[in-house]
Formats: structure tokens, sequence, C-alpha cells
């Protein structure tokens, strides 16, 4: 434990940070190895190609909506603390740990993770999946292998299973519910260092 | 598992409902008088011979009626089990009390342990390889795996070693027994048993993961129960059994198996590689799955690795390659025959221990022996099951609770394969065989019938969590995949190895040689998003079909028209629906219109070939259903209006339309120009009827005939051609405009 305290010294909010998110020290050393691996430039900030350096990110359907999620908006750089934060949200959910301190849900509890996978859905932000939102999904998942009168009879077909007030769009709460059969802490949760 | 009546046309099986009885009781009659006789053919013969008619006595010049029973004797015998297995199992459900009508001991069928592995075991292994849920299974893999492997392992010592130490605190010539034996008995009774747990948990619907920890341990710890039976088996003649050997079973372990599933998967592949190519002769399509399957487990057998692993390996394996390949009705065949061997194969064997209970000639009965036996069996299992989930809670992420745990103990149930294992001991080396058969039974019957019986009131009692009957939304699929492909990236960001990292990498060598080479045509390149969503639109269009028709298309078709009034596919809700009024001169012209379209569909003929699969069942149930609907169309011309004439817009009309218009068929059916006909559930009298009547206004006056394609349509029509080989079967004489999809 003593040289884990010694060596998070130099990781900025540490503290704070464990506090927040709940990881454990031995998880922020780590993530701390895997930020400065990834920060090329050793600027302590990631940017867009540090990510796109990544190869098997590279063959993900969805990996610049991935990468895009790790960035603020406005923002074109990635510290360490927002690196953690984003990832606190796959932690597997801590049932004690229901409200922190400051009265905030805790980042990796089940409507935190259904909301950051919304977040990707929904790229600007409405509140809403719009079909065009849906659309372009789907694309990026089906590749160019579907034509595109396909792709739109699934997302209308989507829409329609889903959309509950009839506003052509899935609200988060119609998101939440589609998935509500889904065990949504297995499915959004990594085994970081147990 | 009740027989089901798909494979039986209706009459038949209305025959065997009503006279249940008779046969029942006219095969008691034969069974017993044959009984009776010795149990040599001449006899029955005689007897038979007596019995039926005495013609054969009668001098005549030629025998007009002459019986020959010896010749048919055997697979005569061996149907009228399998009848008999099949009508109490029908009576069984139909009339609960039938089952205290057991039949009175006939000729003994031996519960021969040949039969049993090679004839009877074998239908219901792969059964349960075809359909395994491949999902949790992998997910919870190494839970399983301990279960089986180190679960077994321990009920083994623990039980031998318990009652080696039983029998010396009780000397005397029945229990005199070497701490081997023991420890063989012990190896036969402490596998969980697949049979059994199939039959109890089917009944139960437990929860997938519970279901699937039990009964994959049942399927995994055959090979440890191989080694080990071996091992005890070869050394309890030399008397001891050294270091070097147990390192020697280790090995023989991996080896049988790792073997058993390298064979299963060969032979997976094998039939898969087949299944590609079976796309001109669709008949022989379910032949290659069982007999390729068989052919592992036999050849498995042969080298004495795990057959019941192999078998697992091979319907896993070859799955989803021949399911991509082979037609639909091939699809239904083999889901039958499976299902319906098995639960044949299963009352057989139930009826053979039942059988070989009451057939005093195996038994000797040990007080001491059979209880202590029991109550080992059970406090082992509780010990194990313990011990090996506390230790798997450190390393998994669902953690199982005390109920789970508990489930998991009291399913553990012991069935035929451990009786035929006993039954297969060397009298010679074995002395005590008849006791240890005893003692199998018991345990057997105790764990089937009582824990069988009450785990069903205890999982209410505990309120464990049943099983989810919903079917799967699409939405659930789009997100679960999305999902899918974000934990993925995260673990690579992460740089953490994890389980969607290496499900990943298989999907993607799935994707890039396996599905290139083992399925046929375009569909190897189907995204599996796609796969699931064709299945949902032809489930959904058949059930439309069979409800007779209903007048709402799903809105697959992009078509303006369904965008605004679109309505959630509620098939039950039709009586309640408001539909637009037509006024009754347009009703009449459509029935017209339906009329001379039918006379055309019926004058089709076909040249009788007996390999042609018989038409699409949709193509014959149109007539039926068109007829249906002009009832309809008199009955409740008051209540609403079903407006099939919908005209070429419902399937059932197309395809008639279709079939009897030459012309038609040469602009290929295309969804896009096909006005949709939705129906706005708010306001019956809206103006989008109005909508609605000037276009099939409009349909009417170009006379039924189609626009011509749009530009879209070749790439619609692969799609339909994909949604077409679900449907039917094209015959060597491949008339494709025949297949033509009732939907996009």
């Amino acid at each position: 434990m003593g040289s884990s305290k010694s060596s998070l010294r130099h990781i900025p909010n540490a503290q704070e940070l464990i506090q927040d998110t709940g990881f454990s020290a031995a998880h922020i050393q780590r993530l701390y190895e895997r930020f400065d691996l990834l920060d090329r430039d050793q600027m302590g900030r990631l940017r867009v190609p540090d990510f796109e350096a990544i190869s098997h990110l590279a063959m993900n359907p969805i990996g610049d909506r991935i990468i895009a999620a790790f960035f603020s908006p406005g923002k074109d750089t990635v510290d360490f603390p927002s690196f953690v934060r984003i990832l606190a949200h796959f932690q597997p959910t801590d049932d004690n740990r229901t409200r922190d301190s400051s009265g905030k849900e805790p980042y990796n509890s089940p409507n935190r993770k259904l909301q950051f996978a919304f977040q990707l859905y929904d790229q600007d932000g409405d509140g809403k999946i719009s079909r065009a939102e849906l659309l372009q999904v789907l694309q990026e998942m089906l590749g160019m292998q579907v034509t595109d009168e396909l792709l739109q009879s699934i997302a209308e077909r989507a829409i329609q299973e889903a959309d509950l007030d009839q506003d052509d769009a899935i609200s988060f709460d119609e998101f939440k519910k589609c998935l509500e059969k889904v065990d949504i802490d297995q499915k959004m949760r990594i085994g970081f260092l147990s | 598992m009740l027989i089901d009546s798909c494979g039986f046309s209706p009459s038949r099986s209305a025959f065997v409902m009503s006279s249940r009885i008779i046969p029942v009781v006219l095969v008691l009659l034969v069974g017993s008088v044959l009984h009776t006789a010795a149990a040599s053919p001449s006899d029955h013969e005689t007897n038979h011979t007596a019995l039926t008619n005495g013609t054969a006595h009668q001098k005549k010049a030629f025998p007009v009626l002459d019986l020959n029973y010896e010749h048919v004797h055997a697979p005569f015998e061996i149907s009228l089990w399998v009848l008999l297995a099949s009508l109490m199992k029908l009576g069984f459900h139909l009339i609960p009390r039938l089952n205290n009508i057991v039949p009175e001991k006939k000729v003994p069928p031996v519960m021969n342990a040949d039969v049993f592995f090679l004839c009877l075991l074998p239908p219901i292994i792969l059964d349960a390889g075809y359909f395994l849920p491949i999902r949790p299974f992998i997910e919870n893999i190494g839970t399983i795996l301990m279960f089986a492997v180190i679960g077994t392992l321990w009920n083994t010592f623990f039980i031998g070693g318990l009652l080696f130490a039983v029998c010396q605190i009780n000397p005397g010539y029945t229990m005199d027994l070497g701490l081997l034996p023991c420890l063989l008995f012990a190896t036969i009774i402490s596998a969980v048993d697949p049979v059994a747990v199939l039959a109890v948990f089917e009944e139960i619907h437990i929860n997938e993961l519970l279901h699937i920890l039990v009964f994959g341990e049942s399927l995994l710890n055959d090979a440890v129960t191989v080694v080990l039976y071996h091992l005890f088996e070869e050394y309890a003649g030399a008397g001891t059994v050294t270091v070097l050997d147990g390192f020697l079973g280790i090995i023989c372990f991996l080896v049988v198996a790792l073997g058993g599933v390298l064979v299963g998967a060969i032979y997976g592949i094998l039939a898969a590689f087949t299944s590609r190519f079976t796309s001109h002769m669709r008949v022989i399509e379910p032949l290659f799955v069982f007999v390729y399957s068989y052919m592992a487990y036999l050849s498995a057998e042969m080298f004495h690795l795990s057959g019941i692993m192999a078998l697992i390996a091979c319907g896993a394996v070859m799955k989803p390659y021949v399911e991509a390949n082979i037609s639909h009705k091939s699809h239904t065949t083999v889901k039958y025959f499976l299902k319906m061997w098995s639960s044949v194969s299963e009352t057989l064997i139930f009826i053979f221990l039942g059988v070989a209970t009451v057939d005093g000639t195996h038994h000797s009965w040990n007080w001491i022996f059979v209880t202590a036996t029991v109550i080992l069996c059970l406090i082992a299992r509780v010990i194990g099951v313990i011990g090996l989930t506390y230790l798997m809670n450190k390393v998994r992420i669902v953690k199982l609770t005390t109920k789970d745990q508990f489930i998991i103990a009291y399913g553990g149930l012991r069935g035929a394969i451990a009786f035929s294992l006993g039954f297969l001991l060397n009298e010679e080396h074995f002395p005590q065989k008849k006791m240890f058969l005893t003692a199998i039974i018991t345990v057997v019957f105790f764990t089937v019938f009582v824990q069988g019986m009450t785990i069903k009131p205890l999982v209410e009692l505990l309120a464990v969590k049943k099983k989810q009957e919903a079917k799967r939304t699409i939405n659930e699929e789009i997100h679960t995949q999305f999902l899918d492909h974000l934990l993925t990236g995260i673990e690579d960001i992460c740089g953490h190895y994890g389980h969607h990292h290496w499900k990943d990498k298989l999907n993607r060598f799935n994707k890039k040689y396996l599905k290139r080479y083992l399925i046929a045509g375009t569909r190897c390149e189907e995204p599996q998003l796609l796969s699931f969503f064709h299945k949902m639109e032809m489930k959904h269009a058949i059930e439309q079909v069979e409800k007779g028709g209903g007048s709402n298309v799903p809105s697959a078709l992009p078509s303006t028209v369904s965008m605004q009034n679109i309505q959630p596919k509620k098939p039950t809700v039709e009586p309640e629906r408001m539909l637009p009024k037509l006024p009754k001169g347009k009703e009449d012209e459509i029935r017209n219109i339906l009329r001379t379209n039918l006379q055309k569909t019926r004058l089709r003929l076909h040249s009788y070939n007996r390999h042609t699969l018989v038409a699409d069942p949709f193509e014959e149930g149109i007539s039926d259903i068109i007829l249906r609907k002009r009832k309809s169309l008199n009955t409740h011309i008051n209540n609403y209006l079903t407006v099939p004439a919908a005209p070429p817009d419902t399937p059932v009309m197309s395809r008639a339309r279709l079939a009897s218009d030459p012309q038609a068929r040469g602009a290929k059916y295309n969804a896009d120009n096909v006005p949709t006909f939705q129906v706005d559930l708010a306001s019956p009298q809206s103006p989008d009827s109005v909508t609605l009547l000037n276009e099939l206004k409009k349909v009417e006056d170009q006379g039924l005939m189609m626009k011509a394609p749009s530009s879209k349509s070749m790439e619609g029509e692969r799609d339909q051609q994909k949604l077409t080989r679900c449907l039917s079967d094209p015959g060597p004489s491949a008339d494709e405009d025949e297949d033509e999809p009732f939907l996009k």
C-alpha cells in the first residue's frame, strides 16, 4: 500500500478521483499507466490521433463515436481526470454506494451507464434519438452490405416498437424501457484489476 | 415433452386421441398373453395364432391367411414398445390416473446396456446439444467446468471413501468391499445425469443461468465419469492405484475431454460443409444432420473418448452454419425429429428403469449400504456445491446466491446412465454387482421422484427467478450489439483483453474464414442483425397469415403512406378495430376479382414427382383464407369491413394473383410500389380513409397490374430471395416464380 500511495503522488488529484469515481488506488495507478502509454507526445493530455492509434479501435464500427465520447463538447484534449471519469462508468455496480457525499449519483450506477450509452446515440444532444441518428448508427454497424431501404425499414421498425409517446424519436426513458430486460450491469462492465 | 402433432396428420392424431383406451387395453391383452406363454418365439407364434384366428390349423390347399410372427418378431416388439411408450405419454398428460395402470411384466425388455448407450442416449444428447444456448454456456463455462470436474471428483472420493469406512465398520460377506470397488461405485453414482436433469428442469421453467449451470455440468461430467470408470475398473482387479496411475488418469482425462470435443467439432464442420451443397436436394438435409452427429458419437465411443461431449460439440459447431444453409422446412424437420426421438427415448429409458426395478432377479437389498449411499450422495452434493460456489463467487461477475446454490444442489439428479454403467459391470470382478444395482436404482428413484417432484413447489416457494418468456425485440438486438461494440472499444482503450475482446476476435475469425466456406451463396455475408430482422419479419408475417390474413401489413415497407398512420402491430386487436367502410359496390367488385383469380389458381397442376416437396402451405392455405374471408365479409358486413381486397397488398392476395396471372410474374413483386394499407386506430373516419379509398381506386384503375419496378428493385430482390429461401423449398423443378415472398 505504501508504494502505491507514493506513486500516486505524481498523479494530480488522485485522492479526489478515488473518492469521486470509486476506483481503488491500484486501478487509478493502472489507468494512469495506460494514459501515459497512449499519450504519445507526453503532454499530459490525449488527443484524437492518440486514440486512433489504437489499432483495434480503428476496426470498431462505432470507434469514432467512442472516441468522441471522451472529449467534452468544445474541447479537443482529454486530461487524466476526464479519462478516468468516463471509464468509471464501466465499473461493476456497487450496491453500497448509492449516493456519495456530494449527493450525485455514482458513475457506475445503471442509470448513468445507460445515459452514457444514450449519449453515444444522440449526437446532437437534444435528448432524443431521432430516426436519422438511428439510421446513422445502423449504417455504421451494418456497413456497406445493406441497402438503404432495408436500413430504413429496420430503423422504422425499431422506432415503432420503442416509441411510446408517438413523437417519432426515442427518448431516454423509452431507451431505458427497451433495455429493461437486459442486465445492464453485466453488459456494461469491464473487469478492471479486482 | 409431449409429442407434437406436427408430422401426424390431423385425422391420425384424432384417431389416436379418441381411441387411446382401446389400443392400450389391446396392448395389455396381447402383452399378457405373450407373457403367459414362454419367452420363446415359437410359443408366441402358436399363442398369437390361437388368439387371432384359427385358420392356420384348417387344412387348405392354399393358405389365404397365414401368420408368421417370427418373421417380424423383433421389429414388431420394438415398435409395440415404442407405441406403448408414446401412448402412455399421451395418456399421462390426458388422464393422470393412467400412469397407475402399469403394464404387467411382459416379455421383460432387458435393459441392455448397449441398447441404452447406442440407441437411447444419443437422441437425447443431440437434442440437448443442438439447441444448447451457446451464449450463456460460454459465459458460464468456468463455473460449469468447475462443477463438472472438481464437483464430480469431490463427490466420487467423498462417497467412495465414506462408503469404504461404513463397510469396514459393518463387516459381513455382502459388505466386504475393497476401497477400489467402493470408489468405482462412487464414480458411477456421483455423476449428475443429463437425461434426468432435462426431464425435470423442462417442467419448472427456471431462469436461464441455473438451467445452464446444472445442465452444462451434467453434460461435461461425462468425461470425468468415463475416465474414472475405466481407471477404477481396470485397477480394481489389480488392487492398487499408484501415483503414476493417478497422473496418467489426469492426462487421460484431458485426452478424453478434448479429444471428444475435437472429434465432435470435426464432424460438425463436415456437416456444415456438406450442407452448403444441398440446395438441390433438400429432402435429405435433415439426414446429414442426424447421421453426422451419430457418427461423431460412435467414433468417440470407439476410441473411449467422451461420446457425449463429441455429440454436444458436433451439434453446437454445426448449428449456425447448417441453419444458414438448410431450408426452413428442413429446419423444422430437424427440430421436430430431434424432439420426437428424444421424447421417445426418455420415456423408454424410464420404462426400462421401472421394469428393471420390478424385475427381482437383479437385486440384492442391503439396508445399510443403500441408506448409506443415499445419505452420502445428498451430503456430498450439498457440501460440494457450497464449497465450489464459495470459490467461484470470488471470480464470478454475477454471484450465486444461497437460493441458487440450493437449487443447484437439489437439481443434482442421477439417472439412467448410472444404472447402465452399473449394469455393464463384470459380475466376476464385482461380486457385489447386484447390491450396487439395487443401491443405484434406489438413488435414481429417490432423486428423480422425490427431488424431481418436489423441486417445482420449492421453486415456487423460494420465488426463484423464472425463465423470461418474452421474445426479443429488434430494439434489444440493436442496442445489445451496440453495447457489445462499445465495450470492445472501451476494452481496447484500456488495453484490457477481456471477455469482449476475445469474443470480437472469434467473431472476426468466424466471419473471415469459416463463414465463407461453410455457408452457401451470399448469405455468408449477412450480418447477424440483418438475419435477426428477416427472421422477425417472417415470423410476424406467418403470424399474420395464420390469423386469417390480418388487414395490416407489417410496415417494413417505407412508403410514405405508412409513415403517417402507423399503428403498432397487435394481431389480437382485430375485432375492436374500426375500419373505414367501403361502399357496397366496391366490395362486390373486389369479391368478383377474388373469385376470378381463385378459379385460375385451381387450374394449375403439377406433375407428380416423389422428390418434389409439396407446395408451400401458404399457397394451399390461400384458398381457405380467401373463402374464410368471404364468409366473414358476408357475416360481419355491418361491424367492419375487412378489406382484404386491399388487394395486392395483403400477402394472401398477392400470391394468388401472381400465381394465376402469368403476366404479372414478369415484373417482380416490388414492395415499394404497392401502396400499403394502414389503419389509423384513432380516427376511423379520418381523412386518411379517403386517401385509402383513392389508392384503392388507383390500383383498380390500373387493372391490378404492377407498376414498373423502380431502380432499387435489384437490391430489393436480393433481400426477397433471402426471404424466399426461408419460406419454401424449390424442388428439382426449381419453380422460382412460385417462391415469391409475400413480404417485401
